[in-house]
């Protein structure tokens, strides 16, 4: 098992420290076990695990830095590696932008580990699996589906006295469940931190549901529609635009942040009053690593140690923060916040089925597929609705219609809100269910 | 899926392996004795344990990346993953285990009878036994990439001083930004099948592209215009320059070298003059596409629904199922595109993505039709799948991104054949009234039975009257399958005909990376919709 605790990773990590001879040192030791199943046509196709522990060695000399990994963790091997990373550093040349390493760092308490998840094995893995193919079997569907779970650790150090360490764990399931004449299509995705919260068969009848539900689709006009979107759908347009939050590119004039005759919109209103937008690696429901920067997600590798803060980026519809690399906050003497490993977004208190009451006319969406960048300036995207677009009026799902091919901004989409109901977990963020007014469907598909 | 969005940034691709010395990368490989050894080790292995079948891989994987932005080397990554993978079928369902860094016998047949537990435990939870198409065995034999020039043995500073280079001429020419990478990968496979296939493979890959980015600071717009570049079967002489090579008019695009300098002055100065161009008028045009750009297109819109593991449902929950279904190609007149489309895989040609001499599952590789004069003709299909479409072999097309993934049915080169008839792109532009001509891939999106896209570009130029009439921009079209390919009205002829394509094709979960090439001439879409793309915020 290639879990390690703190305190055996930091044993590891102060030796290859010791054997150190340049300017400056880190050591990022990460480990882990990752699991799968998949199934297809009714019937599993592949399922496996695997572990890993990896050390890597940065060395650096003056703004000259080399990188060698290792997975092998005798002494000799050691420091074989650490003599490696050095000699990369000599030949590397020069980073005008190398920024010193770090010294030790405050960190948040926060627990994204459970013991439950680390637990799992091939046998729960084929139980998921059987309660979700088997009532699908039961009533004539066919399910295609995959469940990944992984149980992680994450430990960093360096030659300044940094310290850091995580463990975590995840799962993620989906179920795509379709009817044997192929014209229905439903869906459900769920991913949780600790695997007893997790039911495979309730997502799975979610997704039978939406399947039956969605045969004999109606063609309607392609528009503007006022739309509910449901987290599945929204999730990727809004993590699309926290990506896009980096403070060098709107600095640059090349992001949606950036302002008409240089300068960025931060503390512009660029949304709805209502939408606020944060982070907060604490948050019991998307625990997060305490560390992160530079990458590593909910496994907090990869990255400088800078810790990860509640931060509100999005406050009342006001840009409030963006996030740096620690090069250019130090140039532009701002905080140097790293980008977050999730994010929260307010909501309201309203249940899915409440928006769908609410609403005179509109189009309720599962989910969004296939997404790209059509303008990074105006955060453009476009893509497609997917397993479940229904149509409602005064307050009801009448029929099921045809997907649409979308072309909208989350920046516009945010700002015709019209409501919004209670978040929900959905790829490690919390998300409300969204109630947009004038979502632009440019095109029909014939796709089920 | 489709494509990742892989932009400029790519060296973040976890997975490829430990950072190396670059020393490393130009070592030779094990010795294929030993790698028989090894070979045998597992497939005795697996047999005594009770396997039916089994294919070992042990493969070494190299790659280099320089990535750089204006005047910045910003990382220089060196990579090698070693390690053997062994697939079995033992009571008729898979089974596979991988390990890393095995060197012994005693390694590679403990990772064989591992595989072969595996596939014991499975079998209580599949249907129906695999049955695999016969295939012969070819003995010891090897293939390498005809490429000139090892973009390993080629100094880093080489290529440093070259993306330095490019950088100061964007730099130069009015660029404000301008990040430029050179992506090198070297695939050494070896497997042995047990029907006494003994196969040892040398496979180069090369990719240099840019992102120039041009502010207009008083609007606060930015434009930006991507390298022309295609991703190459080749070694570093994809970056000697040619005249032969390159294709004029409009703008210069190139075939099998080129000119990176070249091209990236022409990027900044068009970006420029993106600034300032007409935005597209919304409506029905004629399209006169290039082969930089057709490629994507052929890619999203023929290469995936014609991958017969999506047509059967088993990429339903990810990548999504076709609308090109078995009932349409048993017609045997199911009318893809108009009688002018033919469209050919290959695992063979040359220069090509995804040419090899022996796919993963070893078996020779070769070319078939998929669309012959319009009509659907046939599937991608590997050993387990043949069957299903009566075909008495594989087509060759199982791939693996690594020694530790299994290996499945992968895109081979999907191109659309060369016109027959002598057509020029000049003559081609002169018939078109009201057209757009677009060079170059941009957005790109489709949906999960491949019925509608929509796809952008880096260039768009007017045509009016068979004239060209200037540059447009925030242009779009949006079509359907079938109609786009019915709507097909003329093919240049092969004279044009050009690589294009990607490293980064993603299918599966957890999902895989392949890399396949697509070819094309210029080629004449009648009436398509275009949609204008500018937004306010």
């Amino acid at each position: 098992m290639a879990i390690l605790t703190k305190e055996e990773a930091k044993k590891i990590i102060d030796k290859v420290l010791s054997y150190a001879k340049a300017d400056e040192t880190a050591v990022s030791l990460s480990g882990g076990r990752t699991g799968n199943i998949r199934y297809a046509r009714n019937s599993v196709s592949t399922s496996g695990e695997s572990n890993n522990l990896a050390l890597a060695v940065t060395s650096v000399f003056g703004k000259r830095s080399g990188t060698a990994t290792i997975n092998e963790f005798d002494d000799a091997s050691l420091e074989k590696t650490v003599r490696r990373a050095e000699e990369i550093a000599k030949l590397a040349p020069e980073n005008p932008e190398y920024m010193p390493m770090l010294g030790p760092q405050t960190y948040l308490n926060t627990n994204p580990y459970s013991e439950n998840t680390a637990k799992i094995d091939p046998e729960y893995r084929a139980k998921a699996a059987f309660d979700s193919l088997d009532p699908c079997r039961k009533k004539n569907l066919t399910a295609a589906g995959y469940l990944e779970d992984t149980t992680g650790f994450s430990a960093l150090g360096n030659s300044k006295g940094l310290v850091a360490y995580n463990r975590a764990t995840s799962v993620d399931f989906t179920i795509t469940v379709r009817t044997a004449d192929g014209l229905g299509s439903g869906y459900a995705i769920r991913d949780v931190t600790d695997v007893s919260k997790l039911n495979t068969k309730e997502a799975t009848e979610i997704a039978m549901q939406k399947a039956l539900a969605s045969v004999t689709a109606k063609a309607l006009e392609p528009g503007k529609y006022t739309v509910i979107l449901e987290p599945a759908a929204s999730v990727d347009l809004l993590q699309n635009m926290m990506g896009s939050m980096d403070g060098r590119n709107a600095d640059e004039g090349r992001s949606f942040l950036s302002k008409k005759g240089g300068g960025t919109r931060l503390g512009e209103k660029l949304f709805d009053e209502r939408v606020t937008i944060y982070s907060d690696p604490t948050n019991p429901d998307i625990p997060t690593s305490a560390f992160g920067g530079g990458g590593g997600g909910r496994f907090g590798g990869g990255a400088d140690g800078r810790p990860q803060e509640k931060i509100t980026w999005v406050d009342k519809g006001v840009v409030k923060n963006m996030y740096y690399s620690r090069f250019w906050a130090a140039k532009k003497g701002v905080p140097a916040t790293p980008p977050p490993a999730a994010f929260i977004m307010a909501g309201g208190n309203q249940s899915l089925l409440d928006l769908i009451k609410s609403t005179e006319k509109g189009i309720l969406v599962t989910r969004l597929w296939y997404i790209r960048a059509v303008d990074p300036q105006t955060l453009l995207y476009t893509g497609l609705t997917r397993d479940g677009t229904f149509y409602i009026e005064n307050g009801q799902i009448k029929f099921p219609v045809k997907n649409f091919r979308f072309n909208e901004s989350p920046v516009i989409m945010l700002n015709n809100l019209e409501a919004m109901g209670k978040p929900v977990r959905i790829g490690g963020n919390l998300i409300p269910p969204l109630k947009i007014r004038d979502f632009t469907f440019s095109s029909l598909s014939d796709a089920v | 899926m489709g494509l990742s969005a892989a932009g400029i940034l790519l060296p973040t691709i976890p997975g490829l392996g430990r950072s190396v010395d670059p020393g490393v990368l130009l070592e030779a490989g094990m010795d294929v004795a030993v790698k028989k050894r090894l070979a045998d080790a597992a497939l005795n292995a697996a047999k005594a344990k009770g396997a039916t079948y089994t294919d070992v891989r042990i493969g070494r994987y190299l790659n280099q990346f320089v990535v750089t932005r204006e005047d910045k080397v910003q990382n220089i990554a060196n990579t090698e993953s070693y390690g053997v993978g062994v697939r079995v079928i033992a009571n008729g369902c898979w089974g596979f285990a991988a390990l890393v860094d095995a060197k012994n016998e005693a390694d590679v047949a403990r990772a064989a009878e591992e595989a072969v537990a595996i596939a014991k435990a499975n079998s209580r939870l599949i249907k129906q036994p695999v049955q695999l198409a016969p295939q012969q065995g070819y003995g010891e034999v090897s293939w390498k990439a005809p490429i000139k020039q090892n973009a390993f043995e080629v100094p880093i500073k080489e290529k440093v001083d070259l993306l330095l280079g490019v950088n100061a001429a964007a730099m130069k020419n009015g660029a404000n930004y301008v990040n430029s990478v050179l992506f090198m990968v070297n695939e050494q496979k070896y497997i042995a099948t047990s029907d006494g296939t003994y196969a040892d493979q040398d496979i180069h890959r090369i990719w240099p592209i840019f992102n120039v980015t041009c502010i207009d600071p008083k609007s606060g717009k930015f434009e930006t215009r991507n390298a022309l570049s295609a991703p190459s079967g080749m070694g570093y002489d994809y970056l000697q320059v040619n005249p032969a090579d390159k294709v004029t008019g409009v703008t210069t695009r190139y075939n099998k070298g080129y000119d990176m300098l070249e091209d990236v002055t022409a990027a900044a100065q068009q970006a420029k003059q993106k600034l300032s161009a007409k935005s597209v008028e919304a409506g029905k045009y004629d399209l006169v596409l290039d082969p930089s750009h057709l490629w994507l297109t052929i890619h999203e819109s023929v290469g995936h629904p014609l991958e017969l593991d999506r047509v059967l449902g088993y990429e339903a929950n990810f990548a999504g199922t076709s609308f090109a279904t078995l009932d349409k190609w048993q017609s045997k007149n199911f009318q893809y595109g108009s009688k002018l489309v033919n469209f050919v895989a290959d695992k063979q040609q040359v220069g090509s993505l995804g040419a090899v001499g022996y796919d993963d599952e070893g078996v020779k590789t070769k070319q078939w039709d998929l669309v012959r004069d319009g009509i659907l003709v046939n599937y991608q299909a590997i050993r387990d799948q043949a069957a299903i479409i009566g075909e008495k072999a594989s087509h060759g097309c199982c791939y693996a991104d690594s020694w530790s993934t299994v290996q499945f049915q992968r895109m081979p080169n999907v191109s659309l054949s060369a016109g027959k008839t002598p057509l020029s792109v000049a003559d081609m532009i002169k018939d078109v009234k009201k057209g757009i001509y677009i060079v170059g891939d941009g957005s790109f999106s489709i949906d999960q039975q491949r019925y509608n896209f929509q796809f952008g570009g880096q260039l768009f130029y007017e045509i009016k009257d068979g004239q060209i009439a200037g540059m447009l921009k925030d242009v779009a079209y949006q079509s359907n399958t079938q109609e786009f390919w019915n709507s097909c009205a003329a093919i240049c002829d092969e004279r044009d005909y050009r690589l294009g394509g990607s490293f980064f094709d993603g299918k599966g979960q957890p999902s895989q990376s392949s890399a396949v090439s697509h070819g094309s001439a210029t080629t004449r879409f009648n009436g398509v919709n275009v949609i204008n793309t500018a937004r306010k915020i």
